[in-house]
């Protein structure tokens, strides 16, 4: 059994809950395994930020047709919190702001809901120490709101601090490579590389080329227009890094 | 009491009371006797108290200003036409020493009880079934570390006698006695509340609970209540707990009258919930003089009906007031709160941040005022309300006044919000776990933590507790 599985995945987005649906996915497959590591690349409004939440559960985005299976559980029966709780992390691109809400509050909250125990605040507390230490990631961040005023590069850091919590199966990565910076983005990926086993696996999507720099895929897909148009192992990755996406999917006779 | 046989038979117990030890029942007692709240009514009560003869002439004045005062006409009139002015003889006699059958108290109450975890002999006080509960040891340690300080910390009816001279120099000096409707009736009519008085320098350290003190009636339906911080003294006094009190009667109005003396600091912290069959109108008003700090921080939870504005008046330069208040209006509830500042001198400031919760059709109100007199230059004032809506079908309005007669250096800020909890947030905090109403109920402490984290420890567990429960079955 694949860890996930996309058959004709076809969706829609109902902007504020709207009855009237715009088509967004087309037609996806993929499959991802333990152990994996796929990039998804595409130019901004080809679908990928919407896959990623398509499959983590947003209340705008719809199924309207095929199949999105995790672990052969079917993700659309689930709501969001039990879809995290099966192992599906999403790292999202613009995080939500919680007045009044700490982020150790928040992480001890969200761990213990993955792991389905309540954790003591010591251990916690170390397991915390531990993470924070290797993202760069400062103790006063605990008592702060969540997200609220948060800089670009703390909310990233943020998301891929739960990501370490939570442990997840499947981690999706949405666009966590822009805003920043060079070092920060070294961090980031040394880190994905690090928690990296044959106990999970990654979707990282992203639109620029450059994430190839850091982490080396085990498969690379490039989207347009709600469809998976391209898809390969090390050498497209190679490819894509020495020319850009755009100019190999133009001389693979790729059109719209 | 489904039982019949059960029910004549403490009928029956009930006779035999009467016959042998002559109690009645209040029907009986009132037969006969013109009801409502007449003078005779009104000696009565001060001849039971044992009080000086200005308290029972105090009593009396009010007495003669409630009589011919119409309701508030700022509220919708219904409101008020659930009070049964009749029976106020009875409410009068129950705020003394009338307590309730616990059989009688409903069972969502006993309930809340049970999930908050309340001790038992604390749940028979607060639903007004016993007079007080075992805390005295731990009340006698505080009342001498006090004492020793020069501190006085006394329910109402003990300080009119035994500090007479003191409370006469306080009482209604803020809220004269014909303030309003309820102002009058408290003033005839109270019974409870706390005196406090903290001398001269004295700084006192720990919060000063009327909880500690419960065996004095701290919770009375027409408690008064007078708290003078004297010169460069400090005092924090916590009133109410998060538990429900149940009250039969339903009907509550309190006088709270507040004195901070020259660079004194005096903080008011109320959590306030009563059972929601219960109309809570209070009047709460603070003086603060030359540099002195007034905090109201105000709680409502509960009730069915809740009028409250607390009030600083800022007499004298460098006088400071601040009042941050939560409310959280349930199904059938309405939580009309508010806060006044009136700037009489110049260099004062003052904050308001009124946060209000609506949820099952509930319906909050901010109706605030905020004055600024003339000559009263230098002036800061800052007012933020903000409003949550859980569902669609509650409503929540504003109703700001701002009256400023002087132009040198007033700043004057208002900002109001209204939002709802968003689907987005809601479902960021589900992609991590965590189940919906848990994720609704974070976003709601936090929109609330503002005045929890003010809250000392005990208290802010509590309150995160019962929001909890407000919240319980709010997910479709």
């Amino acid at each position: 059994m694949n860890l996930l599985e996309l058959r004709d995945l076809c969706s829609a987005v109902h902007p504020e809950g709207s009855e009237e649906g715009i088509a967004i996915l087309k037609g996806v497959d993929l499959e991802v395994n333990l152990g994996e590591i796929h990039v998804l690349m595409g130019a901004n409004g080809s679908g990928k930020s919407s896959l990623a939440h398509l499959l983590m559960g947003h209340p705008n985005h719809r199924i309207t047709g095929g199949e999105m299976l995790l672990d052969g559980q079917d993700l659309s029966e689930m709501e969001p919190d039990e879809r995290a709780r099966a192992g599906l992390f999403l790292a999202f691109q613009y995080p939500h702001a919680i007045q009044g809400l700490p982020v150790g509050t928040f992480l001890k909250a969200a761990a213990e809901a993955r792991r389905g125990e309540e954790l003591s605040f010591r251990v916690f507390k170390r397991e915390l120490d531990d993470v924070m230490g290797r993202l760069g990631i400062s103790k006063e961040f605990l008592g702060r709101s969540l997200n609220d005023g948060f800089s670009g590069g703390e909310k990233k850091r943020n998301e891929i601090l739960q990501m370490h919590l939570l442990q997840p199966r499947l981690a999706m990565l949405d666009e966590t490579d822009s805003g920043l910076d060079v070092d920060a983005l070294r961090l980031v990926f040394k880190d994905i590389r690090e928690i990296a086993s044959p106990e999970n696996a990654f979707l990282v999507i992203t639109h620029y080329d450059r994430v190839l720099d850091y982490i080396n895929p085990t498969h690379v897909h490039i989207m347009r227009d709600g469809r998976i148009v391209k898809s390969g192992g090390a050498d497209l990755s190679k490819r894509i890094d020495e020319y850009g996406f755009e100019s190999v999917l133009a001389e693979e006779g790729v059109h719209e | 009491m489904s039982d019949a046989g059960a029910d004549f038979e403490i009928a029956d117990i009930n006779k035999d009371y009467e016959r042998l030890y002559g109690f009645h029942s209040n029907t009986e007692y009132m037969a006969g006797r013109e009801r409502g709240l007449s003078e005779e009514v009104i000696r009565e009560i001060s001849a039971i108290k044992e009080e000086p003869d200005w308290m029972l002439e105090f009593r009396l004045r009010a007495l003669a200003e409630f009589n011919k005062m119409p309701d508030p006409s700022w509220m919708d009139q219904s409101v008020f036409e659930e009070i049964d002015y009749a029976d106020l003889y009875y409410y009068a006699r129950a705020a003394d020493k009338k307590y309730n059958d616990w059989d009688d108290v409903p069972e969502d109450i006993k309930e809340t009880f049970d999930r908050l975890g309340v001790p038992e002999a604390e749940r028979k006080f607060l639903a007004g079934v016993s007079a007080q509960f075992e805390s005295e040891v731990v009340y006698h340690h505080i009342q001498e570390e006090l004492t020793k300080k020069g501190v006085i910390f006394l329910d109402f009816d003990t300080a009119v006698k035994e500090h007479g001279d003191l409370v006469q120099q306080y009482i209604a000096t803020l809220v004269p006695q014909s303030d309003n409707k309820f102002a009058a009736l408290n003033s005839a009519a109270w019974s409870g509340g706390s005196f406090v008085y903290v001398p001269p320098g004295v700084k006192v350290e720990i919060p000063l609970q009327a909880y500690f003190r419960i065996n004095a009636e701290s919770i009375g339906q027409f408690e008064r209540t007078i708290i003078i911080a004297d010169k460069g003294s400090s005092v924090h006094y916590i009133e109410g707990c998060t538990a429900p009190v149940y009250s039969k009667t339903a009907f509550h109005t309190g006088v709270i009258e507040l004195f901070a003396l020259e660079g004194a600091y005096l903080r008011y912290t109320t959590i306030q919930n009563w059972s929601n069959n219960v109309l809570n109108l209070v009047t709460q008003r603070a003086r603060a003089h030359k540099d002195a700090t007034v905090e109201w921080m105000d709680g409502n939870l509960g009730a069915k009906t809740t009028m409250k504005y607390p009030a600083v008046f800022l007499a004298e330069p460098g006088a400071r007031g601040r009042v941050l208040s939560i409310g959280y209006a349930n199904k059938g509830q309405r939580q009309d709160a508010g806060a006044k500042m009136i700037h009489a001198a110049p260099h004062t400031t003052s904050s308001i941040t009124a946060k209000s919760i609506s949820h099952n059709g509930g319906r909050s109100s901010y109706r605030g005022l905020v004055k600024v007199l003339k000559g009263a230059s230098h002036v800061k004032t800052d007012v933020e309300c903000d409003a949550l809506l859980l569902d669609d079908f509650s409503e929540s309005d504003t109703y700001p006044t701002i009256d400023v007669k002087e132009r040198n250096d007033v700043s004057v800020m208002h900002e109001a919000t209204v939002g709802k909890v968003s689907p987005e947030t809601v479902y960021y905090l589900m992609s991590r776990g965590i189940k919906e109403e848990d994720a609704l109920l974070m976003v709601v402490n936090g929109f609330l933590q503002e005045f929890t984290k003010e809250l000392p420890m005990e208290y802010a567990v509590e309150l995160n507790r019962l929001i909890q429960l407000e919240m319980e079955g709010s997910i479709g």
